[in-house]
């Protein structure tokens, strides 16, 4: 019970700022800041622990948005099961992708290749298809209320995808300390050497690519309740799938807290350098691009990982004599 | 004589028109130290690897206490209680030792905690103790041999497939790591073994099959083999039997 502490620690945090803050357009900046960090832990149970780098999460995100929203738009079903459904939908979705791609041995870059054809796939698809709208998209009826899902104060909202974090979070945690998530290390160091220990590599990877799935599913539920509008761009767009890995890889791939400080980071970056220099248009992403190449050429590991580096390094003297030790042998 | 624990029978395997196994048989009785040696190239890591369900054989039937087990995939076949090592180790790099090990001791124990008694007392008896903290590509070359063979112990085999263990490693490691070994089988694992070392497979093994070019062309004691005039022209070429013979005899 003892690593829950930091979660909980940081949740309570968390969990206290809109009592500080009252700034709608601040809240709301955390809100989706906070959204995109659900959608990158989606992303990390899969690349980050599993090391199977997907380039279209938005097929989750996507499909967990189109699912609750069609569900309340056309079949009158409540937002919560709808929710829920949408989430069980990513779930299912992961399972399907993950036992069709592994099952033809796709690894690395062609998995990566693979996973975008999904979404870009799934994109053309919502665009043309009657019930999602196609072209015009799907918009939601405003009705607020908690029996809706939709509030009128932002605090709310944030408190209701601050949760979802949590939840997300503890996964992570649970996964980390489980059989399962150090199979599915195991499968992301060396997949041969695992499976002749006995690691189903095919099962695990698949059942990452589920939980994966319903995570990311459930940040795209979200964002459609949140906003109450989607279509195909905003849902299977390429945005989504970059900034649920670009997140998590700054964050620390294979943490628990890597696409949570993630997110936090990037968002903050990006809004900065547009607050400082939005006059001219495109050099704020210009210095935001600058500025992800050197946090990633310091930090390879990301910043969770670098900080765990730099402990090491200035902590104790230990490693540095052991690796001498070594090219004595080697 | 006991049943054997493995029983490999005229497997052959081909990868385009390179026959890298043909035909080759041999068996493992329980609670011995079977050695498989042969030249280079003679395809003693692809039987290896057919045997531990990295790749399929083409023809022939592999049979494991009793039952067929030809073409099971490497996870059930760890299940079933084979475990191996590979020639060139493949540890987890970004993994401690402990964890490392862990991964195989949570082949048979679910929980954290029991695998983690496992892992330890796996990686005490082979003298990794010291260790069990460090990432695993800070170790030597003779601690990455140890840690390949922890990692296959704590599946808890009934068969353990070694493929040259002791190679690369110089005199005194080899010294220390061949009680370890006999120690494993005196626990009652079976050993298959592919080695190069002769000094430690003539101290070692029961006995010994003799493959080359993909054929089983001897098989019997270490002392009986070193005799075979087949086996000697296996490793030295056409000929080299009757000279070595001629100069003996002066």
């Amino acid at each position: 019970m003892k690593s829950f502490v930091p979660t909980a620690i940081v949740i309570a945090v968390l969990a206290a700022v809109p009592l500080v803050v009252q700034s709608n357009a601040t809240l709301n900046f955390l809100v989706v800041t906070l959204m995109i960090a659900l959608a990158g832990q989606g992303w990390n149970i899969l690349g980050g622990y599993g090391g199977q780098y997907s380039f279209g999460h938005a097929a989750f995100f996507g499909t967990g948005a189109y699912v609750t929203s069609i569900l309340q738009v056309r079949y009158g079903v409540n937002a919560w099961p709808g929710f829920a459904i949408g989430i069980a939908a990513g779930a299912a979705l992961g399972a399907v992708i993950g036992a069709l791609t592994f099952r033809s041995g796709l690894r690395g870059s062609y998995f990566a290749l693979v996973t975008l054809a999904f979404a870009e796939v799934l994109r053309i698809v919502a665009s043309v298809a009657p019930i999602t709208g196609a072209g015009v998209g799907t918009l939601m009826t405003l009705e607020l209320g908690a029996r809706t899902f939709q509030f009128q104060s932002r605090a709310a909202f944030y408190w209701v995808i601050l949760a979802l974090v949590a939840v997300s979070l503890v996964i992570a945690e649970l996964i980390e300390r489980s059989r399962f998530g150090t199979w599915l290390v195991a499968v992301r160091e060396n997949e041969d050497a695992a499976s002749a220990l006995g690691v189903d590599a095919r099962k695990v990877k698949t059942a990452a690519m589920t939980i994966s799935g319903a995570i990311t599913a459930a940040a795209g539920c979200f964002y459609a309740q949140y906003f109450l509008f989607i279509d195909s761009g905003i849902a299977y767009g390429t945005w989504i799938s970059v900034e649920a890995l670009l997140t998590a890889i700054i964050g620390g791939v294979g943490t628990v807290f890597g696409p949570l400080a993630g997110a936090l980071v990037v968002k903050s970056l990006g809004e900065a350098t547009r607050l400082m220099i939005g006059d001219a248009p495109g050099l704020d992403l210009i210095i935001y691009g600058a500025v992800l190449v050197l946090v990633i050429w310091i930090m390879p590991r990301g910043l969770i990982g670098g900080i765990a580096d730099a402990r090491k390094i200035f902590g104790r003297r230990k490693p540095a004599a052991m690796s001498t030790e070594q090219v004595r042998h080697g | 004589m006991a049943e054997p624990l493995l029983a490999v029978d005229n497997v052959s395997c081909w990868f385009g028109g390179l026959k890298a196994v043909d035909g080759a048989s041999l068996s493992a009785l329980p609670g011995r130290i079977t050695a498989l040696i042969g030249p280079n190239g003679a395809g003693k890591t692809t039987l290896f690897s057919i045997i531990s369900g990295f790749v399929r054989a083409r023809e022939g039937a592999i049979r494991y206490a009793g039952q067929e087990i030809t073409g099971k995939p490497p996870h059930e076949l760890a299940r079933l209680g084979i475990a191996r090592t590979f020639q060139i180790v493949q540890p987890f790099v970004g993994l401690s030792v402990r964890e490392n090990i862990l991964v195989g001791a949570h082949l048979h124990h679910r929980a954290r905690d029991a695998a983690l008694a496992v892992a330890n007392r796996v990686g005490r008896d082979l003298g990794l103790t010291d260790m069990l903290d460090r990432p695993a590509d800070t170790l030597t070359v003779a601690a990455r041999k140890r840690l390949e063979l922890a990692r296959a112990l704590a599946t808890e085999p009934k068969l353990l497939l070694l493929d040259e263990v002791l190679a690369g490693l110089n005199p005194t490691e080899i010294r220390d790591i061949v009680p370890v070994i006999r120690d494993l089988c005196r626990r009652g694992i079976t050993i298959l073994m592919i080695e190069h070392v002769m000094q430690a497979v003539m101290s070692l093994a029961e006995h010994v099959f003799v493959l080359a070019e993909g054929r089983v062309i001897a098989q019997g004691a270490p002392a009986q083999i070193a005799q075979n005039p087949q086996v000697v022209e296996a490793y030295l070429g056409h000929g080299a039997a009757a000279k070595w013979g001629a100069s003996h005899a002066q």
